[in-house]
């Protein structure tokens, strides 16, 4: 099952780095580009070209951006109801006490600062996707969800029809009506899942 | 209210959590991961406010570097200490990391929609749990830049 991650970076020397280090440390991570902050936020709203994009499971997202600043993004990000649950890191070359309490401030999940050399940087990488994508739950797709809150906004409605959203609804359908086995299947999933992490 | 910890400049780490046998091992774990931790304890979600807020016996508690959140406790719940934490402009920028058994779909959604800065579940397996905390003082507070304290 494949993890999207969009990395909204300008520095293209920077998104090669990125794209290797995942390449090596995770083959299952599908990593999209958005290179300003504009961009960034067409892909997540799914405007104009971006009318089939993914949902990310999880946003890393530098701070100085052309068009729309990292900030700005960050904060249309977090005033979003159904752009909000989306767990965004800041990976970025500033190491300014301001921009660390800022972003806080706006509700970034997390905050960190690129490392200069190669090797660093090859760590970094490896260690989000050792934690971020391996070990932290992370919400499933709005896709997914059986029974949305009441009154939660329906942004996502129209997307498209997606692999991840074909495979986990089948398991959900699959199970009888009663709320019951649904809830043992998903916890069958997860305890499978779990094992599988442990063994590991 | 208990605090571990060690040499160095201590990093404050506010643990809310009503099982002792988890307190015990997460103290445990902490130990020998990062000693330079202080580890506090809330055994419930007002203790938990109290703390956060330096009310009562609390005046002299330090502001925590990191909350480590379980979400089914006792006088006040998990989810309600988030949302607290989370609409309290002096506290919003504590990362707060929900650690609970709990893998229902709708508490993590629910969790991320409050501004839970992650939400990690507890292993069932001593040597999974220690890793756990490894991966929570290798992530949060060795890699991740935290907001000094204003």
């Amino acid at each position: 099952m494949p993890l999207e991650v969009l990395v909204v970076e300008d520095s293209s020397g920077d998104i090669r780095l990125t794209r290797e280090a995942f390449r090596d440390v995770n083959p299952f991570i599908h990593l999209e580009v958005a290179h300003d902050g504009v961009e960034a936020m067409a892909f997540l709203r799914r405007q104009g070209v971006h009318l089939n994009a993914p949902r990310p499971d999880l946003i890393l997202l530098d701070l100085n951006l052309p068009k729309m600043d990292g900030r700005q993004v960050l904060a249309l990000i977090k005033e979003d109801d159904t752009l909000k649950t989306i767990p965004t890191v800041i990976l970025t070359s500033s190491e300014a006490e301001a921009d660390v309490l800022k972003s806080y401030q706006l509700q970034a999940n997390c905050y960190l600062s690129k490392p200069m050399h190669f090797e660093a940087f090859h760590a970094l990488v490896k260690c989000i996707n050792d934690f971020w994508l391996t070990k932290v739950k992370l919400p499933q797709q709005r896709d997914n969800v059986d029974e949305p809150e009441p009154g939660a906004h329906a942004g996502y409605e129209r997307s498209p029809k997606k692999s991840r959203g074909t495979k986990s609804g089948g398991t959900k359908s699959g199970a009888t009506k009663s709320g019951a086995t649904k809830f043992d299947a998903t916890r069958r999933n997860n305890e499978s899942d779990r094992r599988q992490r442990s063994a590991h | 209210m208990k605090a571990i910890g060690g040499s160095g400049v201590p990093i404050e780490v506010l643990l809310v959590e009503d099982n002792p046998g988890d307190v015990r091992l997460t103290q445990e774990a902490f130990l020998d991961a990062n000693p330079s931790v202080h580890l506090h304890v809330a055994s419930d979600g007002v203790e938990a406010m109290a703390f956060l807020k330096r009310e009562g016996s609390h005046s002299h508690d330090p502001r925590p570097d990191l909350v480590l959140l379980d979400l089914n406790l006792p006088k006040m719940d998990g989810r309600q200490v988030l949302a607290h934490i989370k609409e309290d402009e002096r506290l919003k920028t504590i990362p707060t990391v929900i650690l609970t058994t709990s893998d229902a779909e709708n508490d993590i959604a629910k969790c991320y929609g409050l501004q839970a800065n992650c939400y990690l579940t507890k292993p069932v397996q001593l040597h999974a749990f220690e890793a756990l905390v490894r991966s929570i003082n290798d992530f949060w507070l060795t890699k991740a830049r935290l907001p000094q304290t204003p």
